[in-house]
C-alpha cells in the first residue's frame, strides 16, 4: 500500500504563554511540536503499513523548521518524508494549503490511502484535509475512530466515525482520505533506532517550482479567508446579588441561569 | 568547543521528556504514597530501548552514546528519582560493567537479555556494616573445586526484590582488604540466595530498596566478572557510570523544581502582585537557574569525556557531588516558593525534596566526594589505567 500521512507542525499550546496577535498565536521562537492529532495520523499510517506492507510518505506544509515534525515522523517509523515549503506559501488559508498539498501528493505519485488528523490545534479549521479530498476527487471519511477493514486487494475500507452522540460505520472504496480522532489508537513514541535514522535523514524540500505552482497563486495574497475577530475575546464578568428568601432566590436563580442559557 | 546538542540528542531528549510526562507523572504520586514499585513502567521502558540505551546494537542495545544516557537519566528524574534509579542500577551498575570487564562470551550471554529488559539487574556492594568503607565488607567466598560458595549480607540494594540478576562483591581473600574482593554475577532462583525489601524510606518510595542474603550460594567460574581480587576496581569503575546517571538525574530534578516554581510564582499572588515579582522569590529562582546551568555543564562534560573514552573518575565525582547537593538545595527552595502547598504531596516538589536527600548519600556521600577532590589536589590520589577500560564511543562499532 502507498500511504500518505499529512502532518502539520504547530506551536506547543501546552507550553505557550497566552500571547495572541489578532487571531494568530504569537509563537515565534516558542516550542513547536507535531500537531497532536497528527500523532494519531502517523500511528494509523504506520499500523496500516505494518499490516499490509508498502510505504508511508509523510507530507508537511510549513516553514523550514517544520522539518523537525517530519524528523519525528521518521523516528516513529514512516519510510519517507517531504517538506513542502516556500516563502511564497506563507499564510495560505486552508483551501490554498489544500491546493499546495494536492500538487505535492500528485508529485509523490499513486496512493491508496491518505491519512490526516481531525484538525490542527493552531488554526483548528478541520478544513484542509476535507478540501484535499475534494480537490483530488477521492472519498472522504472523517472523524475515524476505528479502521475495521482496510483491504488493499478488494480496494475498500470500513471505518467507524465518531460523531456527536453516535458512531457511524461506513465503507468506502480506495483510494480514499481519512481523518482520524484520538480514539483510534495510542501513538507510539519515536524509538531510539528510529531517532538515529531520522537524525541522519536528508528531508527533501519542495517549493513552488518543484510543484509547478505559480507563486502568485499561493500564500496570503491568493487566500480568500480574512480573519477579523480580535482575540483573545474580552472577558465580561459581573456579580449580581439575588435578594429574598431561599425559595424566591432559588426560583430567581434558576430563571436567570436559564435566561443566560447556562442550564 | 561545541555546547550544542546534536539533532539526535535533541530528539532523544524530547522523546524521554514526553515519556516521563505521559507515562511516569500520572501515576508516580500514588506509587510514592503507597511505596509501590511501578512494575508497569518496565515493559514500556524496555520497548523504548531505555534498558540498554548505550549498549552496542550487537548486544541488542540501542547503540546510543553516553550523552544520550545522561539525557535519559535527566528526563526520567525530571518526573521521579525512583525511575531514574532503575536505569542507574540496571545499566550503570550492572550491564555496563559487564560490557567493560566481561569476556566476549559473558557479553554475548548476559548483555542481550539485559538490553531488552528481559532480565532486570541490580548491584550489591554495600553491607549493613560497610558502606563508604568498602574494605570492611564481610561477604566471603569459599571455593570448592571450580565452584565459588558466596555468603554474606548486602544492604540498601536498589531493585533487590525486583531484579533477577545480581552483581555482588565478596572477599575471595580475607587477608587482602580491597585487593581480596571479587565480583560475581548471581541469578535469582539459585540456592541460598534470598532478597527482601526495606520499608519506611524518607524518599524514593517508588523505588525498590532492600537486602540480599547469600548463604553459600554456588557460583560457577563462568559467572565471575573479571579476575579474582579485581572486584574493588570493578566496583569503582561501576560507580563512574552510575554516578554520571545520578548527576544527570539531579539536573532533571532541578529542572522540574525550577519550572514548577516559576509557574507557581507567576500565578500565586500576595500583597497585590504575583509572588514572582517579589525580590526574594526572584533570588530563589535565580539561584535555582544557576544550579541547573552549572550542573548541566558538569554533566555534559562528563558525557563528553565518556564518549571520548577518557578517564573521568574525578570529573564524575565532582558532577555527582555538585548536582546532588544542588538538587537538594533546589528542591528545598522550590518547596519554599510553593509555601504551605509545597509542604503537601499535592505538589511534586515535596516528593522531589524527599527524593533528593537520598542522592547526597548513595553513590558516595558528599563527604566522600570532597575527600576525593582534595586527595586529587594533594596528589594523594591518581587514576591508574585499568586492565579493562571503557572504550570510547565509536558509532560504527556501537551501531553495527
Amino acid at each position: 500500500m502507498n500511504i500518505i500521512a499529512l502532518v502539520k507542525q504547530t506551536p506547543d499550546t501546552a507550553q505557550l504563554s497566552a500571547s495572541m496577535d489578532g487571531l494568530k498565536l504569537s509563537a515565534e521562537g516558542g516550542p513547536r511540536i507535531v500537531n497532536p492529532w497528527d500523532e494519531y495520523t502517523l500511528e494509523t499510517a504506520i499500523q496500516a503499513r505494518e499490516e499490509h506492507g508498502g510505504k508511508v510518505t509523510a507530507l508537511c506544509l510549513g516553514p523550514p523548521e517544520a522539518a523537525d515534525a517530519l524528523k519525528t515522523a521518521l523516528a516513529m517509523g514512516v519510510d519517507e518524508a517531504v517538506l513542502v515549503s516556500d516563502p511564497a506559501m506563507a499564510d495560505s488559508d486552508s483551501l490554498t494549503s489544500a491546493r499546495i498539498l494536492v500538487a505535492a501528493i500528485r508529485k509523490v505519485g499513486a496512493f491508496d490511502l491518505i491519512v490526516g488528523g481531525r484538525a490542527a490545534i493552531d488554526g483548528n479549521t478541520a478544513a484542509t484535509a476535507v478540501q484535499v479530498a475534494a480537490l483530488l476527487g477521492v472519498p472522504l471519511v472523517s472523524y475515524v475512530a476505528e479502521l475495521r477493514n482496510l483491504d488493499p486487494s478488494d480496494r475498500t475500507l470500513s471505518a467507524v466515525r465518531l460523531l456527536e452522540k453516535a458512531r457511524e460505520t461506513v465503507t468506502s472504496r480506495l483510494p480514499a482520505l481519512i481523518t482520524v480522532v484520538k480514539e483510534i489508537n495510542e501513538p507510539r513514541y519515536p524509538s531510539l533506532i528510529g531517532i538515529r535514522k531520522a537524525a541522519r535523514a536528508n528531508i527533501p524540500i519542495w517549493g513552488c517550482k518543484d510543484l509547478s505552482l505559480d507563486a502568485a497563486a499561493v500564500g496570503a495574497g491568493a487566500s480568500g479567508v480574512e480573519w477579523r475577530t480580535e482575540l483573545p475575546p474580552v472577558r465580561e464578568a459581573h456579580i449580581e446579588m439575588i435578594d429574598g428568601g431561599p425559595e424566591d432566590a432559588a426560583r430567581t436563580l434558576v430563571d436567570r441561569l436559564m435566561e443566560e442559557k447556562v442550564i | 568547543m561545541d555546547f550544542e546538542l546534536s539533532e539526535e540528542h535533541r530528539m532523544v531528549e524530547r522523546m524521554v521528556y514526553d515519556f516521563a510526562r505521559n507515562e511516569i507523572l500520572p501515576s508516580i504520586r500514588e506509587h510514592d504514597r503507597n511505596g509501590t514499585f511501578p512494575h508497569e513502567l518496565l515493559p514500556k521502558m524496555a520497548a523504548q530501548g531505555f534498558m540498554g540505551i548505550c549498549l552496542p546494537v550487537r548486544y541488542d542495545g540501542a547503540g546510543m552514546d553516553f550523552i544520550s544516557l545522561g539525557l535519559l537519566s535527566e528526563g526520567l528524574e525530571w518526573a521521579d528519582s525512583s525511575v531514574r534509579e532503575t536505569i542507574a542500577v540496571h545499566l550503570g551498575l550492572h550491564a555496563l560493567p559487564i560490557f567493560q570487564w566481561g569476556t566476549e562470551e559473558q557479553k554475548e550471554r548476559f548483555l542481550p537479555p539485559l538490553a531488552t529488559g528481559e532480565n532486570i539487574a541490580c548491584f550489591g556492594l554495600t553491607e549493613p556494616g560497610a558502606g563508604s568503607d568498602v574494605a570492611a565488607m564481610t561477604s566471603r567466598v569459599r571455593k570448592e573445586g571450580d565452584t565459588y560458595l558466596v555468603s554474606g549480607e548486602k544492604m540498601w540494594i536498589t531493585l533487590s526484590d525486583v531484579a533477577d540478576r545480581f552483581l555482588v562483591f565478596a572477599k575471595t581473600n580475607q587477608e587482602e582488604g580491597t585487593r581480596g574482593i571479587t565480583a560475581f554475577l548471581l541469578e535469582r532462583g539459585w540456592e541460598g540466595l534470598t532478597t527482601g525489601t526495606i520499608k519506611g524510606k524518607m524518599g524514593v518510595r517508588a523505588s525498590n530498596t532492600g537486602w540480599i542474603n547469600m548463604d553459600e550460594v554456588p557460583v560457577p567460574e563462568s559467572h565471575r566478572l573479571g579476575e579474582e581480587g579485581e572486584g574493588f576496581k570493578i566496583a569503582m569503575s561501576c560507580l563512574d557510570n552510575a554516578r554520571y546517571t545520578v548527576a544527570a538525574g539531579a539536573v532533571g530534578l532541578m529542572k522540574y523544581c525550577l519550572e514548577a516554581s516559576v509557574a507557581y510564582a507567576r500565578q500565586r499572588r500576595t500583597f497585590g502582585q504575583p509572588i514572582g515579582d517579589h525580590q526574594l522569590v526572584k533570588q530563589l529562582i535565580a539561584q535555582m537557574k544557576q544550579r541547573v546551568d552549572l550542573g548541566e555543564l558538569a554533566v555534559r562534560k562528563v558525557g563528553w569525556l565518556k564518549n571520548r573514552g577518557m578517564r573521568n573518575t574525578r570529573e564524575t565525582s565532582m558532577a555527582k557531588w555538585y548536582c546532588t547537593e544542588s538538587a537538594f538545595a533546589t528542591a528545598s527552595d522550590a518547596v519554599q516558593v510553593h509555601g504551605a502547598y509545597g509542604y503537601s504531596d499535592e505538589y511534586d516538589v515535596e516528593r522531589h525534596l524527599r527524593n533528593s536527600k537520598s542522592a547526597v548519600i548513595y553513590e558516595g556521600t558528599s563527604q566522600i566526594h570532597q575527600l576525593m577532590q582534595a586527595d586529587y589536589e594533594f596528589g594523594n590520589r591518581t587514576d591508574r589505567p585499568l586492565r579493562c577500560e571503557m572504550p570510547a564511543y565509536d558509532p560504527e562499532y556501537w551501531q553495527q
